[in-house]
């Protein structure tokens, strides 16, 4: 997961890159993340998820280490917004573990036997995993610069004069320094996805969700939402990325994860995967978005 | 073929923009035809109005201001924003309660609901009033052991408390069922959302869903307030101090019963008209951030109507822009 991307695959065109030394960076973090401590941000151990009878994760195994990005790529109703859900217990999984910075997600063990956690320990762990949602889901009675504001201010208590200016220095990262008084509806898609990120990351996470981030945008707005997921890659965010976007995954993923039916079906280097997949499933679904 | 697009370009805008559209508007002569027909019932109810003696306009003049009545209406006023008071509150609790994961807490909401729905609210009323019959005594203690203080229950539950109660604890059964609505009409993803951020639930109520919900909730509480309004007559079954009890008092003392129940109409339709504007108010604050440009208060609408219909532009004023808060994305 960790390979230094070869120079060959800069010679590839993209149409979304938006700045041209993103290699370099990529390989920055993935070399500085092989030198941290071992403790992984993310880790997943045989995790199933079923709803009814219906079982939608069937032993989902990975790691995500911290500064890394990974991207879960795979057709619809593999399974893997479900994952991604589960990882902040938005779902709650049905077998497995599931750790985030080496503390079970939603539950405790003690002795043998897992306990449930109590809602407030549960609100206390998704306070460090940001999650950005395919429908943006800003809150529309706020405007924009409220919606960042809001769980800083009443979840970590945080004072409203510099959540506020934390906030005014979010909208000016996502390029919208001037649109702190807009409700969400007088944005357009890709401007409230961007401030749907600002949101997640007045929390200060150390970890960001991003499920399809980019599927409900007019494809003109899907380059600038990109270029801040980039940006914030670069500054060493751990990332999850569930994405049809190859050209990123490709580009800023540090590794991918092609899940099929529930399980992975395929990982590794991003490069690698797209250029060369090993599975005939992985191979049928790259000829079809690609 | 970029280039073509480009030259094309430059030719329109070289090229002078086309005449402004002046159409003659689609006319209207049903809307004309309406307006006579009103136009002559009216006048002949303002005709009868001026000339039918027995309507007796000299006695609602009368009445109208007199002490009796507007001590009727202020007490009609109190009960139902006392009443209402209690249904709102009380219908938000009960519909969080309905919703609640709780088996217990859910149950008991629902069973209050289908109880208090479930019977005429004169019922409860008179109910109220004869408590004192069930329960002589009131007291706070422990169950089932000593008690720290007794009250006579004919002091604690007057004929005005028990106007309250029972008014106000049927409207909470529909209120709940109001607010329960106005809570689902939310998009999960909202709640989805806010929980992710590391908020709780009741967080989440309060600062996320219910405003939200306030939308759904307004037009059918305003509803229930104007209804509440009048439901309030009911109370002269246990009590005699509101609007319609003061009236009947007053004829029934001099016979004028009409023109007397012109005047108890005339408080009910302004304290109507108050309500009803205020509602609107009420719903354009909730509507910030769900409509582009926050739709024209009358005054606005009615300028606009004078604009479009008989061109009086040159003697008005611009319209304004509506609310141009923020600008367009």
């Amino acid at each position: 997961m960790t390979t230094v991307p070869t120079p060959e695959d800069d010679a590839v065109p993209e149409t979304q890159a938006q700045s041209a030394d993103v290699a370099p960076a990529a390989a920055t973090r993935a070399t500085t993340a092989t030198t941290m401590p071992a403790t992984p941000m993310v880790e997943a151990l045989d995790v199933h998820k079923s709803y009814g009878r219906v079982e939608v994760l069937q032993g989902i195994t990975l790691k995500v280490l911290p500064r890394e990005v990974m991207c879960l790529i795979g057709p619809s109703g593999s399974g893997k917004s479900t994952f991604l859900r589960c990882i902040n217990h938005l779902e709650k999984i049905n077998a497995g573990r599931l750790s985030v910075d080496g503390e079970l997600v939603g539950y405790q063990q003690r002795g043998s036997r897992l306990h449930e956690l109590h809602e407030r320990e549960v609100a206390r762990q998704r306070t460090e995993i940001g999650m950005v949602f395919q429908r943006f889901n800003l809150f529309p009675h706020m405007t924009a610069i409220e919606n960042i504001v809001e769980a800083p201010i009443r979840v970590k208590g945080e004072p409203r004069d510099s959540a506020r200016a934390h906030a005014r220095e979010l909208l000016e990262k996502v390029g919208l320094g001037d649109r702190a008084t807009a409700y969400p509806n007088q944005l357009s898609g890709g401007q409230q996805q961007r401030v749907a990120i600002a949101r997640a990351l007045a929390m200060r996470p150390k970890l960001m969700l991003f499920d399809e981030p980019t599927s409900a945008l007019d494809p003109e707005l899907v380059g600038d939402v990109l270029a801040v997921m980039r940006q914030l890659a670069d500054d060493g965010m751990t990332m999850i990325v569930v994405t049809h976007e190859m050209g990123f995954a490709r580009e800023v993923g540090d590794s991918l994860v092609f899940m099929d039916g529930g399980v992975v079906v395929e990982s590794g280097n991003p490069r690698e995967v797209l250029a060369n997949p090993q599975h005939e499933r992985t191979r049928s679904f790259l000829s079809k978005v690609l | 073929m970029s280039e073509q697009v480009s030259e094309q370009a430059t030719a329109q805008a070289q090229r002078a923009r086309p005449e402004t559209i002046r159409a003659v508007p689609v006319r209207h002569p049903g809307r004309w035809v309406a307006a006579a027909i009103i136009a002559v019932l009216l006048a002949m109810l303002v005709h009868n109005l001026a000339t039918n003696t027995r309507w007796q306009g000299w006695i609602i003049n009368q009445y109208l201001f007199t002490s009796q009545v507007l001590h009727g209406l202020l007490a009609t006023l109190w009960l139902t924003l006392i009443a209402m008071v209690i249904g709102i509150v009380g219908g938000v609790i009960l519909a969080v309660m309905r919703l609640s994961d709780n088996p217990v807490v859910s149950s008991s909401a629902w069973v209050y609901i289908w109880f208090f729905r479930g019977t005429p609210v004169l019922v409860q009323l008179i109910f109220w009033y004869n408590i004192a019959a069930l329960f002589p005594t009131i007291s706070i203690g422990i169950p089932f052991g000593p008690s720290f203080h007794t009250w006579s229950t004919t002091t604690l539950i007057t004929t005005f408390a028990a106007s309250i109660l029972g008014l106000g604890l049927n409207e909470a059964a529909y209120m709940a069922e109001i607010v329960r609505a106005g809570i689902l009409s939310v998009d999960e993803g909202q709640n989805e959302a806010a929980c992710a951020l590391g908020m709780r639930r009741l967080l989440i109520m309060r600062r996320i869903v219910l405003p939200q919900a306030m939308r759904v909730i307004i037009p059918p509480t305003g509803n229930e307030t104007i209804g509440m309004l009048k439901t309030t007559s009911l109370v002269s079954v246990i009590a005699s101090f509101d609007l319609l009890v003061s009236v009947q008092r007053i004829y029934n003392a001099n016979y004028k019963v009409v023109p007397l129940l012109v005047v108890a109409s005339i408080w009910y339709l302004v304290a109507t008209s108050i309500l009803t504007a205020g509602q609107y108010y009420v719903e354009r604050h909730y509507a910030r951030g769900s409509v582009r440009g926050l739709p024209p208060t009358p005054p606005q609408k009615f300028r606009e109507f004078f604009v479009r219909n008989i061109g009086v532009t040159h003697r008005l004023p611009a319209i304004p822009n509506r609310d141009a808060r923020g600008g367009g994305a």
